[in-house]
């Protein structure tokens, strides 16, 4: 890869709910096909971050870019159609919709998504529950559903939060798998996780967040070094 | 004879039962489809069956369309009218209490009852049932008018599309997908803003459909809507909005209540629905099909 | 601590324009029968105490009820035939209507606050169209005729209320009276209660509130309040008709309290003034008052929903923000 314009560039981001300032100027860079983390405890405007950039939260000001396109001014629904998927903490699986119907929801974006059979063959125990209502699934069939019917609509980036929160051990190992597998196929992913092993197994970067912040970027190699400044920072 | 009552007049009152239900059925559903999503209730909605009612009339008068091309002009005139409403005013309220949405709707309600009022007085007009479904048959137990059995079977079907529509299409799985979290809905790329614009403008065209399959059985006045909105609310109370199926059946329902209390005990039938409102709310505030506390 | 010290001001603004408001409006409340029909003023006065009686329940516990017409027309029906067909005197006439008008608000209250917000005005109006109809068919309302030749009587059995300046003044003391009772009950602990109820319900249920009770207790204060005035226009008037328990009459009061300023304790007066004034005006045109009406609610909703007072308060504290003292 040559050393070009990172895909989503992201330039003193400031971000508000109602009156309380959420992000106080964060600066990241994504190149094409990278992975990259969001470390930070419990409220230092990761969420926000992902919220921000995909325009949930509309008062907000700095620069985001995407493929050269200014996010800032874009109506949230051209937010997607720009190539960017988004994937909620709380997995925003729909109730009154089937697993079918939750899976067909997104419109597709762009050419090279995946068709219903080739998500069916990655998730099975999707299959067998298309007809169920969408909360009758588990937590890890949520989340998974959640992923699945992101990989439909040809979007090329991810923006993936929390993705292992709340699961079993297996899986988590699960859907690391799946994370690797989506890297393998050129997915660009800016995931959100406390868990930094896990993150580990994928992240080509991290960046550190604290109070609304970025404080420190490093590549997946420095993980070892900087393990007295996470330990702090991260309070583990 | 049921109950000392001729069963011809008894048969008579629960058709008409039958067929004010049609008219409610139809209006609740299209209150509660755009309830649901716009947490906007439409005081309107009277007023846009008025209004329904109203072009099929002039149409009719002044240009000689019929009632069947009515049935699908009327609904597409009074639909874009509620488009234009959404665009220029709903949209601007959503960030704000939803009561504000009720009292904006309850503005135009007035607005388009006066007009009417003005133009046409209010004295009804009556509007001719359509030649081929003209007359009646004999059914040996009562005589049963077609244009009437038209209303319950076209009724039917309007509920039945709308509640196919809401539950087995793409469109209707947006709507309600964005009932759920519009925002998110959004951010996966749908045009919310135009699903909103779509969903009222479906409403209204629900309620003018009704208007000009109600001009014929009723007279076409310019007091119809507003007689009709606040049954049809109590008859929403009733359902809970919760639930398209909910809100049909309701309406239903308390149509036949109220045709079997005109026969039993007429003094009572103008209040009956909401006597049942204030019952169903002291026993089961949610409704009877509501899930919302 | 800056939020809370703008709200202070901001009361304090409210309550220093408030007072000034209320020495001029004495001062007119007094002197204008001379100058204005008497009959015009006695409306004006009605309806503003009506209007103050509904923002009692909007404007302080958060509560759109779209049936109070069923309080103002209810009471006006039970004073008449209680100084009409009973022969009571004006006072206790009166009485008769605040008392029906609470009781009835007991039951239609007992009904809607099973429901929040949206519901509850959906319910209020149905409830308030049934008795409505009630009232359509009873045998004393006398249907669509209402009643008629309702006598003013003599009020302690010493001044004469056929007089237009005795009955003015009698009308103007039961106005205050009223105002005075609205605005004790806001800045009593109970309606401060009612203010948190309408800020966040659940956490004054969280407090142990019993908030079902209070939103009662207002909506009753309310009903017997909207019943004083629609008890004193069936004496000014001396007809009760089906006009003011009509549904309309119910949008005509929401739209009185929401142009003059919803929540505020001047508002709703001016809302009924202007109201009233522009009914007059147009009752002379033939340009529907229905049509006026409902455009006036469309503006108001779109660009002006703090109300003709609201938005005075709002400049005055604009401007006090600008130049700090």
């Amino acid at each position: 890869m040559t050393s070009a314009a990172p895909l989503l560039s992201v330039r003193g981001l400031n971000a508000w709910y109602g009156e309380s300032h959420a992000l106080h100027g964060v600066d990241l860079d994504i190149r094409e096909g990278e992975t990259v983390t969001l470390l930070g405890r419990n409220g230092v405007g990761k969420t926000t971050t992902l919220r921000a950039i995909m325009g949930l939260i509309r008062k907000r000001t700095g620069q985001v870019t995407f493929a050269g396109k200014d996010l800032i001014r874009m109506p949230l629904h051209h937010t997607a159609r720009a190539g960017i998927a988004y994937v909620p903490e709380e997995r925003g699986i729909f109730a009154t919709l089937t697993v079918d119907e939750n899976l067909m929801l997104p419109p597709v974006v762009a050419k090279g998504g995946m068709s219903v059979n080739e998500i069916f063959e990655l998730f099975p125990n999707l299959k067998e529950r298309r007809n169920s209502q969408g909360t009758k699934l588990s937590g890890g069939e949520q989340q998974m559903l959640a992923i699945a019917r992101i990989l439909r609509t040809g979007a090329r980036t991810i923006l993936l939060d929390e993705p292992t929160e709340g699961l079993a051990p297996v899986i988590v190992q699960r859907i690391g798998e799946l994370l690797v597998e989506l890297k393998h196929r050129g997915m660009t992913i800016l995931l959100v996780e406390q868990n930094f092993r896990f993150a580990s197994r994928v992240a080509d970067r991290f960046y550190l967040m604290e109070h609304g912040k970025v404080l420190s970027e490093f590549p997946v190699g420095e993980l070892e070094n900087r393990m007295d400044e996470l330990h702090e920072v991260l309070g583990v | 004879m049921i109950f000392g009552i001729p069963i011809q007049a008894f048969a008579g009152q629960l058709l008409v039962g039958l067929i004010n239900g049609s008219f409610y059925a139809m209006l609740s559903l299209g209150l509660a489809i755009i309830f649901g999503l716009l947490r906007v209730i439409n005081f309107a909605h009277g007023a846009q069956y008025m209004l329904g009612a109203f072009i099929g009339y002039l149409v009719l008068a002044k240009l000689g369309i019929g009632y069947w091309p009515a049935l699908i002009l009327v609904p597409i005139v009074v639909g874009l009218f509620g488009i234009v409403v959404e665009r220029l005013a709903l949209s601007r309220l959503y960030e704000v209490d939803p009561l504000y949405g009720l009292l904006f709707t309850f503005g135009l309600a007035l607005v388009l009852e006066g007009v009417f009022r003005y133009v046409y007085g209010v004295s009804g007009n009556p509007y001719p049932v359509p030649p081929a479904l003209a007359g009646g048959v004999n059914l040996g137990f009562m005589f049963l008018p077609i244009y009437r059995g038209w209303i319950v079977v076209a009724s039917l079907i309007v509920c039945l599309g709308a509640w196919l529509l809401v539950e087995k299409t793409k469109f209707g799985s947006y709507l309600r997908a964005a009932t759920e979290n519009p925002k998110l809905v959004q951010a996966f790329g749908v045009n919310v803003p135009m699903l909103l614009t779509l969903t009222y403008g479906l409403g209204a065209g629900l309620a003018g459909l009704a208007g000009i399959m109600a001009a014929p059985v009723y007279q076409v006045s310019p007091l119809m809507g507003s007689n009709m909105i606040i049954i049809v609310f109590a008859v929403v109370v009733v359902g809970g909005m919760g639930s398209i199926l909910g809100a049909i059946l309701t309406g239903y329902m308390l149509g036949l209540a109220e045709g079997l209390t005109k026969v039993f005990y007429p003094e009572a039938s103008s209040i009956v629905i909401f006597v049942i409102m204030a019952i169903v709310l002291l026993i089961r505030p949610a409704g009877l099909f509501g899930k919302d506390a | 601590m800056a939020d809370a010290t703008v709200r202070a001001s901001k009361a304090g603004t409210a309550n220093r324009v408030e007072m000034m408001l209320i020495g001029l409006g004495m001062v007119a409340l007094l002197a204008l029968p001379f100058f204005v029909y008497p009959i015009f003023l006695m409306k004006m006065m009605c309806f503003a105490l009506f209007a103050c009686a509904f923002n009692l329940l909007l404007g302080y516990t958060g509560l759109l009820s779209f049936g109070h017409a069923a309080f103002f027309g209810g009471a006006a029906y039970f004073t008449a035939h209680a100084v009409k067909v009973w022969g009571f005197s004006p006072e206790i006439g009166i009485l008769t209507g605040v008392v029906g008008a609470a009781l009835l608000g007991l039951v239609i209250g007992f009904v809607a606050i099973r429901r929040q917000g949206i519901y509850f005005a959906m319910i209020t109006l149905a409830l308030s169209q049934m008795f409505f109809f009630f009232c359509v068919q009873a045998g004393f309302t006398g249907g669509e005729d209402g009643i008629q030749g309702v006598p003013r009587g003599t009020f302690l059995g010493v001044f004469d209320l056929h007089d237009e300046h005795t009955m003015y003044y009698f009308v103007a003391a039961n106005f205050l009276l009223g105002l005075f009772i609205v605005w004790r009950i806001v800045n009593s602990p109970f309606g401060l209660l009612l203010r948190s109820i309408r800020e966040n319900e659940s956490r004054a249920i969280s407090l142990g509130y019993s908030v079902q009770n209070y939103k009662l207790a207002a909506f009753v204060m309310s009903a017997a309040l909207a019943g004083l005035a629609g008890a004193i226009k069936a004496l000014v008037f001396q007809f009760a008709t089906l006009t003011d328990v009509a549904w309309q009459m119910s949008g005509e009061v929401i739209l009185m309290t929401l142009l003059g300023g919803i929540g505020t304790m001047a508002g709703p007066i001016f809302g009924a003034g202007f109201v009233v004034a522009l009914q007059n005006l147009l009752a002379t045109s033939d340009f529907p008052v229905t049509i006026a009406t409902g455009l006036i609610f469309m503006i108001c909703v779109l660009i002006f929903r703090r109300g003709i007072v609201g938005e005075i308060y709002a400049w005055l504290n604009r401007r006090r923000g600008e130049k700090p003292e």
